[in-house]
């Protein structure tokens, strides 16, 4: 299977060219790929533990968050 | 206030897709740069990226600041460690045959200072969820724009992707005099 490509427009001769990505690159592109995916996954446990802080807090008050709400409008 | 447009270089993505869109050797004659896109991406989530990389590689502490709505709740955020512009994209699971637009703004491109870039974007798709956003970037680079590189990727796990067929990039010099 052939590697990806991409296009170059040489902007001066107007020349366009479709080349195809070095193995290096295409494994840049897929360790880039790792560390979003290993971002992600961080952002979204932080998210899930914030969640669930707030909820443990809004338990401790004995309030709902329309209620929280309501008091900081 | 800019009274010429001219294209410099249009680019239309063929059938076998492509990692990138590639500007190289942009003359530093004009005012500014505005760069036009319609764009999809195949790979398989709803809403997609874009990032305009300067000059190749650009240092990863590139500014983006965001206003974004998706037509029940808007947000503002940044991001410091960028290493390009940023631009609303879609993907290949958002309406078949609907593409996204966009443009990036870079004015004195060809100046020595830092650049300011500014890129309002909206995806196309016509389901119950899309998205707008204007950025505004500030991207360290202080040498001339002499080469523009746009990548497109998921909005969702952040990884990158590939321009759908027919995907369009259109560069155009400004001149304001």
């Amino acid at each position: 299977m052939p590697n990806p490509t991409r296009i170059e427009i040489n902007c001066e001769t107007g020349v366009e060219s479709i080349i195809e990505l070095t193995d290096a690159e295409v494994a840049e592109l897929t360790y880039q790929a790792e560390l979003a995916a290993e971002k992600k996954a961080e952002e979204d446990a932080a998210a899930a533990a914030l969640e669930a802080k707030k909820l443990e807090v809004l338990e401790k008050l004995g309030l709902t968050a329309d209620e929280v709400a309501a008091l900081l409008a | 206030m800019a009274n010429t447009f001219e294209l410099i270089a249009a680019v239309t993505v063929g059938a076998g897709g492509a990692s990138s869109i590639d500007f190289t050797s942009i003359p530093s004659t004009y005012t500014d740069l505005c760069l036009k896109v319609s764009t999809r991406a195949t790979g398989s989530f709803p809403q997609g990226f874009m990032i305009l990389r300067i000059n190749g590689t650009t240092p990863g502490n590139v500014v983006n600041r965001y206003l974004t709505g998706n037509g029940s709740s808007a947000s503002s955020s940044v991001i410091s460690n960028a290493d390009g512009s940023a631009a609303q994209s879609q993907g290949a699971t958002s309406t078949a045959s609907t593409f996204s637009n966009g443009e990036w703004y870079i004015p004195n491109y060809a100046g020595s200072t830092a650049k300011s870039i500014s890129s309002d974007s909206v995806s196309e798709t016509n389901g119950t969820t899309i998205k707008a956003s204007m950025i505004a970037t500030l991207s360290p680079a202080t040498t001339a724009v002499s080469s523009l590189t746009i990548v497109i990727g998921d909005d969702g796990s952040g990884s990158l992707s590939n321009f759908a067929q027919y995907s369009t990039a259109y560069l155009y010099g400004v001149k304001n005099a």
